[in-house]
């Protein structure tokens, strides 16, 4: 069993430190695990993308060429990994910045406006949890708990109100997706 | 100790200073910022020293004032920076001068880019230094295998009084993996009776010097040294094989790109191609004798490389005539596509027209 996800967006929205929670809960479930990213002299407002590998067996290749899952936060993003996506495959869209609609059938397009999402929260920062929420609600791929657990060893356990806050952003997200969001945004 | 996730650069970091290193100096650069900045952070915990260098030639040149007093040093750059580095490499090796040099290579020639390549090796294994001299270079393709050739680069270093270099491309610095950072065997450290640490006036000064103006000297130091390179070939070449006895094509490829050509295989072997890889683990001494386990059914050899084709030289060595060999490479930070390399062993393996 091996999952890869592409996660992609600008700098400063925090896909990297999403791929890595995705990676350290993977560790934590004993699954092999890469995290590759991308590097240079992207800086807030520039373009940013982690390539993540959860899987039961060595891994082989750190390069993801074709995604089960692209987690795209802009529209550079929608616009590079669309095709990218296998067949059956999963496209998670931040349609609070992406309001373009993909013309693919074959895989499952989830919008979701991550950034009302998190504004609605009282923290926009937390917006790549959002999404990181709607992607274990719709993929069944990242537990609840592991999260919370790869929140506390990559963020450290001293800062509650933090923690606090990124879970509220991952519960939001996976209620969202799931049916059982109670807020106002894009219902 | 379990595994934790971490970062190539900083893992090397790690691994180094538990391998007993106390001592580094370098330069920034991109991909390999994060060896540094981790050093600089914990080296001080453990009673060591970090020098951020003016520049690269001033902290190679530091490598060897510290390893000429007998401790345990490093440094590491990336591609232009270890450049900058070879005339101290050289100085190191004719002085016998135990180091350990990281090199996380990037895209070249001059200043290049900044994404992963692999093509230093020829700077690497060849010397960009003067002189008849080699150092052993070992090519780590996972973060694990970084961290265990760390410990062992140190030991080399020391048992045979030679710079060590560890070759990784930007990839293994940059992505995160689990690793167990496994606590140093606690082997006595080795003697170092040459070092300069004073005589206490108890005995004639030892002296580090690569300067020999009397030819029979330095022949003397390049016989010296010669025997030492053919001890070493015979006893710490480090290699890595998959498949070699019923394969109809056999890869060659080292650090990531062995990772990625994994992937290749197993797109041939779905199709009923039976493939066999060879992975160098230590590019010098180069595991030529590794080529005469293949099977008589090759009908070729490729050397995959982030490169134009450098490695290939020693493929074709091995290769000796026995197969054609053929090579497939990208270059300049662009990492090869595994489909594109199953269609080149398609191709040898007769199953795809050229």
């Amino acid at each position: 069993m091996t999952e890869k996800v592409i996660i992609a967006g600008f700098g400063g929205q925090g896909v990297m430190l999403s791929g890595m929670l995705l990676a350290q809960a993977g560790l934590l479930r004993k699954r092999e695990v890469t995290w590759l990213p991308s590097y240079g002299p992207e800086m807030r407002g520039g373009t940013a993308n982690c390539h993540v590998t959860v899987s039961s067996r060595p891994i082989a290749s750190p390069v993801i060429l074709a995604p089960d899952c692209a987690i795209v936060m802009n529209l550079p993003s929608f616009d590079k990994y669309e095709r990218q996506v296998v067949p059956g495959g999963l496209f998670l869209v931040n349609s609070s910045l992406v309001t373009k609609r993909s013309g693919r059938k074959d895989f499952r397009v989830v919008p979701v406006p991550v950034n009302e999402l998190a504004q609605e929260l009282g923290n926009a920062k937390t917006a790549n949890m959002v999404m990181l929420g709607a992607y274990a609600g719709v993929s069944g791929a990242l537990d609840r708990e592991l999260f919370i657990k790869a929140l506390e060893v990559i963020g450290g356990k001293k800062d509650h109100l933090l923690i606090d806050a990124n879970v509220r952003a991952f519960d939001c997200g996976m209620e969202y997706v799931t049916g059982g969001y109670c807020g106002e945004i894009g219902a | 100790m379990g595994k934790v996730l971490m970062k190539g650069n900083e893992a090397i970091g790690s691994a180094a200073i538990r391998a007993g290193c106390r001592y580094f100096f370098g330069y920034p650069i991109t991909p390999q910022n994060e060896v540094p900045e981790y050093m600089s952070r914990h080296l001080p915990e453990v009673g060591g020293v970090f020098v951020q260098a003016e520049s690269e030639i001033a902290a190679i040149n530091m490598v060897y004032g510290a390893a000429g007093a007998g401790g345990r040093v490093m440094t590491s750059s990336s591609s232009p920076g270890i450049a900058l580095k070879q005339e101290g490499i050289s100085y190191l090796a004719g002085a016998r001068l135990p180091c350990v040099i990281v090199n996380v290579m990037r895209g070249g020639p001059g200043l290049g880019g900044i994404q992963p390549a692999q093509s230093d090796y020829f700077q690497a294994t060849r010397g960009g230094g003067n002189g008849d001299y080699r150092i052993i270079v070992e090519a780590p393709s996972t973060l694990q295998e970084a961290v265990d050739l760390m410990q062992e680069s140190f030991d080399l270093a020391d048992r045979y009084r030679i710079p060590v270099m560890l070759l990784c491309d930007g990839m293994i610095g940059q992505m995160m993996e689990p690793v167990e950072l496994r606590e140093a065997d606690r082997r006595p450290p080795v003697e170092k009776p040459w070092a300069t640490v004073g005589t206490g006036g108890k005995r004639k000064p030892n002296i580090i010097t690569s300067l020999y103006l009397n030819p029979a000297e330095l022949e003397e130091l390049n016989l010296l040294l010669a025997a030492q390179y053919r001890e070493i070939t015979e006893r710490e070449t480090r290699v890595e094989s998959i498949g070699l006895e019923g394969a109809r094509v056999v890869v060659a490829a080292y650090g990531t790109t062995a990772r990625i050509v994994r992937e290749a295989v197993d797109l041939c072997t779905a199709k009923g191609i039976p493939v066999g890889l060879i992975r160098p683990i230590t590019l010098w001494p180069y595991p030529y004798a590794e080529f005469d386990k293949i099977g008589k059914d090759c009908l070729g050899v490729l050397c995959v490389e982030m490169s134009m084709g450098q490695m290939l030289d020693d493929v074709k060595i091995a290769a000796n005539g026995r197969w054609p060999v053929h090579f497939y490479g990208r270059t300049g930070g662009v990492v090869p596509d595994p489909r594109d390399i199953a269609r080149e062993i398609e191709v040898i393996a007769g199953r795809r027209p050229v």
